[in-house]
């Protein structure tokens, strides 16, 4: 009998040791390229932060000056449109599924939210297309904001009715208890009691419609200028990134990763504060 | 959850019971109006039987206790009388129970709940402050006048003898105070809206012996203004408490009487054996 | 069987305040039934929303749908000027820049997880899974900007080495001018690495004990316990979690034009440039001149739209065994 266990064989210790530190630079590899993306961006996008950024309109190509102030403006005025459709189709949908519905309804409903989330925001863009800017026969804010709006439809539902369902049933029994109606309950006792989880998961989900172009380029389209109104197209801050970054213009380069820092570092910021406010909700209601 | 019974001498709670009662036992000779009649009551969740020709008679201002193993049937009848089963999808009622002379099932849900309260067994306060947990019935009611809620709720914690403990945090939240707390809290929310009978769901048996004494004790003070119907599976609970006792097996009633009859003579052979301690 | 004992009184008790109320409870009980129809209105409309969708679709590319018929996805002129449609250069470009994205984001993809899952502690491992799943919230069209900025200006320095030794391969041969099927297929696999790796990292996590200890028992390395229990044990999960990365990849449209060239070809090298049904959509719908043109697009988006279906139901179907709301993507 030998001293040392000859088992595993030492093949196998090596093979272990050889597969695990891969997976390990899998990782490595994958939040570098993280970094990278968050470094480049901040690098190359700080340079060309200034007021003129803010405030002014794009200027013509060599001169300086210019800014993306509408496209700021119009993005959020699309993401104001898209939450007003979006959330209440969301909230009263996940209302449904979570306090009333049951069987094939349920089922219907679900099936078709699912399968609304998986459809590619391009497609969404011809739809809202057909459906708006045709008949309008002409590209509005509107349309651009309904485009966003289907788009958050899903995951407003899927978050809503996920917390619905999370608040215990004796809270429920406790307000059918005393007199309250069905709807009483959900109203005053548990949509407050989910409120946290549900404001986060639209913050998520307005940060998320935030950064997609594809549905703009048929509905909003863009504009050099102000759009008054919702009734015009409208440049917005992925459009304009998509624009200068194809361009051959240095200066609107510079632009474009300026915007995409501005974009980015909004999403960020929403994201975090969507985490936080979570966090203190759960930390009210466990006292 | 199992209770492990312990074996109780009958003589120790006729004593408990006596303790209690010392001097105020009316010793009446006639029923007080019945509150409840329940005549040939069977209750179904799906295809189980839980309720088996249920006939007995809940009086009026009195406690009386629901006693008997789990799984007797015991909560599921409490639930009947605020009709909290209807909650429950696929359960089925025959058989008929009466608030007082009108049918139970006549009114709609919402307006019986006002009337019959009830307390569950773990505490559940709404995630609102202790102010705003008490006022949530009186403000389901449009006519009740702000300027009254506040008394209301002032009013409804004193008989849940939790006034003083509180009155310097109404607006904190309902978690951050004890369970035992929480549970007086739950009895005040019910309180406030005036009902007729309180229907409770072993309130105590998440609760500490201190925090039950003081339950035990403010649900004396209550009985004068209000029916109570209390599940137990606390044999000295109940003789603590119940002016009547009602013993439940395998979702029958066996036999409903005075609570000083009941626990110095049991007329059933199963009654005096779960008293007593040799099933359960 | 009451046992009263005594008479039963003759009057019974009233309950007070019973019929006052009973107007306005009443009123209360018909809210229910209209806070019902209501909710169920918001959730119909999302169906009648998806039907309004479909049909729309399908109306708008009935012209060049009966003009070419199936020929339309096997045809490779794409010449608008001619009104000549044939779909093939971009569903090959599809296809191509797809498969090949997974080939790269699955082994990292599952490598990521596997270290994620089964190697690191949890200290580690949970910050470490929020900013992997941080790169899923970067928007495409900044993949793009760093794409054109970036990558392309990288790939292009590395890749004559490259192709010195591969380049005699058809797959790797020719000029590369920075845009390619190549580049957007690496772009691709880093958007839908962070999916591949959430949701095969829960499933992982999701395995039980038991299954580890049983081979543990028996002696087996930690790469063992993985490679032979725990990664068999979670293929369904792992498996939907690629199906989802595909119908990401296959509909991803802003930093795949940025990258790929446009150019609508079909070439066996992937250093060539090329197009994507995506990608066409994106550029040439606002410039589409004539009705046959704008439907032979939209008879695109059908396609994308119907492919992309199909392979999330797929994924839906084997993630019903695991937990289904883990499904995010």
């Amino acid at each position: 009998m030998s001293a040392t266990p000859s088992y595993p064989p030492a093949s196998r210790k090596i093979m272990n040791v050889v597969m695990l530190s891969l997976t390990g630079l899998c990782t490595l590899l994958v939040l570098s390229v993280l970094f990278t993306i968050l470094g480049y961006l901040l690098w190359k996008g700080v340079h060309a932060l200034n007021l003129n950024f803010f405030i002014n309109l794009p200027a013509p190509v060599g001169e300086s000056g210019g800014g993306v102030a509408n496209a700021i403006v119009g993005t959020l005025k699309l993401l104001g449109m898209a939450t007003l459709i979006g959330v209440p189709i969301g909230l009263l949908g996940g209302i449904y599924l979570s306090e009333f519905a049951g069987g094939w309804s349920a089922f219907a409903v679900r099936y078709t939210t699912d399968l609304l989330n998986g459809v590619p925001s391009v497609v969404m863009g011809i739809f809202v297309y057909t459906l708006v800017v045709l008949p309008m026969h002409h590209f509005s804010t509107l349309a651009g904001g309904i485009a966003l709006g289907i788009m958050m439809i899903p995951i407003a539902l899927r978050s809503t009715e996920d917390f619905l369902r999370a608040v215990p049933r004796s809270l429920r029994e406790g307000g059918l208890a005393l007199g309250a109606s069905k709807s009483e309950t959900i109203f005053t006792i548990v949509i407050p009691a989910a409120i946290y989880g549900i404001l986060t998961g639209v913050m998520l989900d307005i940060a998320r419609v935030a950064g997609e172009t594809a549905p703009l380029l048929f509905t909003a389209f863009g504009n050099q200028f102000n759009s008054p109104g919702w009734m015009q197209p409208t440049a917005s801050l992925p459009v304009v990134i998509y624009n200068y970054a194809i361009s051959p213009y240095d200066e609107w380069h510079q632009q474009a990763w300026a915007a995409g820092f501005v974009l980015l570092s909004g999403l960020l910021v929403v994201s975090i504060l969507a985490r936080m406010i979570l966090a203190r909700g759960k930390k009210m209601s466990h006292g | 959850m199992t209770t492990l019974m312990k074996p109780f001498d009958l003589t120790q709670l006729s004593k408990a019971h006596e303790v209690r009662f010392a001097g105020r036992e009316s010793g009446e000779e006639q029923l007080p109006w019945p509150q409840f009649t329940v005549a040939d009551l069977n209750f179904f969740y799906g295809q189980q039987q839980a309720l088996k020709d249920i006939n007995l008679i809940v009086p009026n201002k009195r406690v009386t206790a629901f006693i008997g193993p789990s799984g007797c049937g015991k909560t599921t009848l409490l639930r009947t009388f605020n009709r909290m089963n209807e909650t429950i999808p696929g359960t089925r009622v025959e058989g008929s129970i009466l608030l007082g002379d009108k049918d139970l099932f006549s009114f709609p849900a919402t307006t019986l709940r006002r009337v019959v309260g009830m307390v569950f067994q773990k505490p559940t306060p709404f995630p609102k402050s202790i102010f705003d947990n008490v006022a949530y019935g009186l403000r389901l009611d449009p006519k009740v006048r702000r300027s009254e809620i506040a008394d209301k709720v002032e009013q409804s914690l004193r008989r849940a003898a939790l006034w003083d403990e509180v009155k310097d945090n109404l607006h904190q939240s309902a978690n951050g105070i004890s369970g035992g707390q929480q549970q007086r809290l739950c009895i005040a929310r019910a309180l406030a809206v005036d009902p007729e009978v309180l229907l409770l769901d072993e309130p105590c048996s998440a609760l500490d012996p201190i925090s039950t004494a003081k339950i035990e004790d403010l649900l004396f003070e209550i009985k004068n203004s209000c029916t109570i119907i209390i599940v137990t599976h606390n044999m000295l609970q109940a003789a603590r408490v119940a002016d009547y006792v009602g013993f439940f097996l395998a979702g029958e009633l066996i036999e409903l009487n005075r609570a000083k009859q009941i626990f110095q003579n049991p007329e059933k052979k199963q009654t005096q054996d779960y008293i007593t301690g040799r099933f359960g | 069987m009451v046992n009263a004992g005594v008479a039963l009184p003759g009057v019974p008790a009233e309950p007070q305040g019973l019929n006052k109320k009973q107007t306005w409870m009443e009123r209360l009980r018909k809210g229910d039934e209209v806070v019902h129809l209501i909710t169920m209105a918001g959730a119909w409309s999302i169906i009648v929303i998806t039907l309004l969708l479909v049909q729309h679709l399908w109306v708008y590319s009935r012209i060049a749908r009966h003009t070419f018929g199936w020929h339309f996805l096997l045809t490779s002129t794409w010449d608008p000027v001619s009104g000549q449609f044939g779909a093939w250069p971009f569903v090959y470009g599809t296809v191509v820049t797809s498969l090949l994205a997974l080939c790269i984001a699955i082994p990292v993809g599952l490598g990521t997880a596997i270290f994620l899952a089964e190697m690191a502690p949890r200290s580690i491992s949970n910050p470490l899974t929020f900013m992997v799943e941080l790169l899923a919230a970067v928007p495409s069209v900044i993949y793009g900007l760093v794409g054109i900025f970036l990558m392309i200006p990288a790939l292009s320095a590395v890749m004559p080495y490259f192709q010195k030794v591969f380049g005699w391969l058809p797959i790797f041969s020719g000029t590369f001018y920075g845009v390619s099927y190549f580049t957007a297929a690496v772009v691709l696999a880093v958007m839908v690495i962070p999916f591949i790796v959430s949701i095969s990292r829960e499933v992982l996590l999701a395995v039980p004990m038991s299954q580890r200890e049983a081979m543990m028992a028996l002696g087996a390395t930690k790469w063992d316990v993985t490679w032979r229990a725990v990664v068999p044990y979670a293929r369904q999960g792992i498996m939907g979690s690629i199906f989802l990365a595909l119908a990401r990849a296959l509909g991803e449209t802003m930093a795949v034009t940025m990258v790929i060239g446009n150019v609508a070809q079909v070439s066996t090298s992937l250093m060539a440039p090329g197009y994507t049904i995506a990608a066409v959509i994106a550029n040439e719908f606002t410039e589409a001149t004539g009705d046959l043109y704008l439907h032979a697009l939209i008879e695109l988006g059908l396609v994308l739209f119907a492919v992309t279906m199909i392979i999330n139901a797929l994924a839906r179907l084997l993630m019903l065994t695991m937990k289904p709301h883990e499904v995010t993507a």
